[in-house]
């Protein structure tokens, strides 16, 4: 059986069973281990990518539920590495340990789509399903609304600006 | 004296059964060899297409959709098992031999071409309003389909269920023939003839009749529940007749969530081809048996019920609400005043809202695929969770979310849908 899907601009075909989760699709089958395993059941969002734009638990979703969808992970986000929310995670320097970062970025992208101004509340809504164990959160609510201010046009980061 | 009376009692036995017999007696019409595609114009055959779809023949008699109608879905009943025919021009294991004499007595008395009666799982008392133009539109397209030969499996219906001849005494007592008057709308033609709406959303009796005086109070159907469309309708958001055209034009409406399970067919495949025109009479009709909600009055009623459930799930120390916080809500969150159409909201959705956690339950195992629900938006299965988280969620669901009283059976339901829908075991 196979399953055809665009991944990162890339169309794909995987030579896999049906109900193989799209997690393992992307990284043994398509080589892109920027997404993370976490826990296996869609509750720590360590796995969240885009399916057609919408932040979707890539552990739980079997690949034939994807055919034909556009798949967008931490690798395609911006081919430069450079979408705002990247760009904000390392102003403010949000990872520490860093495995949930790619599902946090990923879920903070499809949110800012939804929520482009969003509020503290909402980022805790929205936010909560991904977990950090180093406990960023503060530092990831704040990096989505440096991100989002550069999205709406209001702030522009300046380049190259870091944290010492 | 007495061997007088028992003699005529037994020959008078044996009248009535003859004279039942008579009635119930169907004869066969003749066989014809099927008709070419060139006995039908291309503007008939185009018009049967679309009201195939308003009658969504399609989404029982086909199980694999490489061969279109070729029949051979089972519907489970409380006298055993069906399987719909094939309904392609196959002369040997479809249709192909009928006239279209025959074609419309199927349609309009419930009779096989051979004679023998036809179940009413083929919606029939339905389909007897159906005007002649369209049954002949119909048959064009069904005649110029691709022949596929395919044998349904058999019936397993249970004893004396199996005899078909025994259907004539169920038409007695239930059918009618046309319902409709003459003067009914299109919204009511539509919907009460080749849509045969009511035979999913309204309950049936014991014998398998759509329950007198319950038209559209809502009913479970082949491991689905299609919610209340009277005023019986559980929703905190009162249907208005745009949402009802969304909804049956696009499969979603912000007020009510998605088509999915056996409606997404209806919507996705049957619907799609009809006119604006037809989806807006089938919403007008609707909107009048429900009560009809309004325009000004829906945007309030579901900030109303937005804002109460989030007030109350933020007071909630419950496992369901840390369950739906950490697994649901960064999808399923919305700004009180604004909901998104691409979030549903649990607070306004009929599976939340409904009688029955029958579609809750298949949701949350099995997920909604990208060409059901909203299109392009796929919801994985949370068949991974834990009965108990299942059932603490859904009781959370329920409790904050509606003023619905609270399932019953919860967790039983939840294990029966798992092994019925091989959503696999906990």
């Amino acid at each position: 059986m196979s399953t055809t899907f665009t991944l990162n601009g890339q169309k794909v075909t995987l030579d896999v069973t049906d109900d193989t989760p799209l997690l393992w699709g992307i990284r043994d089958d398509a080589g892109m281990t920027g997404t993370k395993f976490g826990c296996g059941i869609g509750l720590c969002g360590a796995c969240t990518v885009l399916v057609n734009g919408r932040a979707t638990r890539s552990c739980i979703t079997p690949v034939s539920q994807v055919a034909g969808a556009e798949i967008t992970t931490i690798e395609g986000l911006d081919e430069d590495g450079q979408h705002p929310l990247q760009k904000a995670w390392v102003e403010t320097q949000t990872p520490q340990c860093g495995y949930c970062q790619s599902g946090q970025i990923m879920q903070a992208a499809a949110m800012l789509k939804d929520f482009p101004n969003p509020t503290d509340e909402q980022i805790n809504q929205v936010m909560s399903g991904n977990l950090c164990r180093c406990m960023a959160y503060v530092r990831i609510r704040e990096a989505i609304k440096i991100a989002a201010a550069e999205m709406r046009g209001g702030v522009q980061i300046q380049e190259g600006a870091t944290n010492e | 004296m007495i061997k007088r009376i028992v003699v005529g009692i037994v020959g008078l036995v044996i009248v009535v059964f003859i004279v039942l017999l008579l009635l119930a007696w169907e004869s066969d019409i003749a066989p014809q060899s099927p008709p070419g595609a060139e006995t039908f114009s291309q503007e008939r055959i185009d018009r049967g297409r679309v009201l195939a779809g308003i009658g969504n023949c399609q989404s029982c008699h086909t199980t694999d959709t490489d061969q279109p109608y070729a029949g051979g879905l089972a519907f489970e009943t409380g006298f055993g098992t069906l399987y719909s025919t094939n309904i392609t021009p196959d002369p040997d294991t479809g249709i192909g031999q009928w006239s279209q004499e025959a074609f419309n007595r199927a349609m309009r008395e419930g009779v096989s071409r051979d004679g023998s009666h036809l179940f009413p799982a083929f919606p029939y008392p339905h389909f007897a309003n159906v005007s002649e133009q369209d049954l002949e539109d119909l048959y064009a397209y069904t005649m110029t389909r691709e022949a596929i030969s395919a044998e349904p499996p058999d019936n397993t219906l249970r004893f004396p269920f199996s005899i078909r001849l025994l259907q004539a005494g169920w038409k007695l007592l239930y059918f009618d023939g046309p319902t409709l008057a003459g003067d009914a709308s299109r919204g009511e033609y539509l919907a009460e003839g080749l849509g045969h709406c009511s035979a999913c959303h309204t309950p049936r009796n014991s014998v398998g009749a759509e329950a007198e005086g319950q038209d559209y109070d809502g009913a479970l159907i082949n491991d689905w529940f299609a919610p209340a469309l009277s005023a019986k309708q559980s929703t905190p958001v009162a249907w208005t007749e745009d949402e009802l055209f969304l909804y049956l034009r696009n499969g979603v409406s912000v007020y009510h969530g998605v088509a999915a399970g056996s409606m997404a067919d209806v919507v996705h495949q049957g619907l799609v081809e009809a006119s604006d025109e037809d989806i807006r009479a089938l919403a007008r009709y609707f909107h009048d048996i429900n009560g009809g909600g309004s325009d000004a009055q829906a945007a309030s009623q579901s900030a109303t019920a937005i804002r109460t459930a989030q007030e109350r799930t933020a007071n909630s120390l419950s496992r369901g609400e840390a369950l739906f916080t950490d697994g649901c809500a960064s999808c399923h969150y919305n700004n009180p005043d604004e909901p998104n159409i691409m979030r549903p909201e649990m607070s306004l959705n009929s599976s939340v809202t409904a009688d029955d956690p029958t579609n809750l339950i298949r949701f949350t195992l099995e997920g909604i695929s990208d060409e059901a629900g909203i299109q392009g938006v796929v919801m994985p299965g949370y068949a991974y969770w834990s009965n108990a988280d299942l059932v603490a969620l859904f009781e959370f669901l329920r409790e904050t979310h509606t003023d619905r009283p609270a399932w019953d059976n919860l967790e039983q339901r939840i294990q029966a849908l798992r092994e019925h829908a091989g959503n696999g075991k906990e």
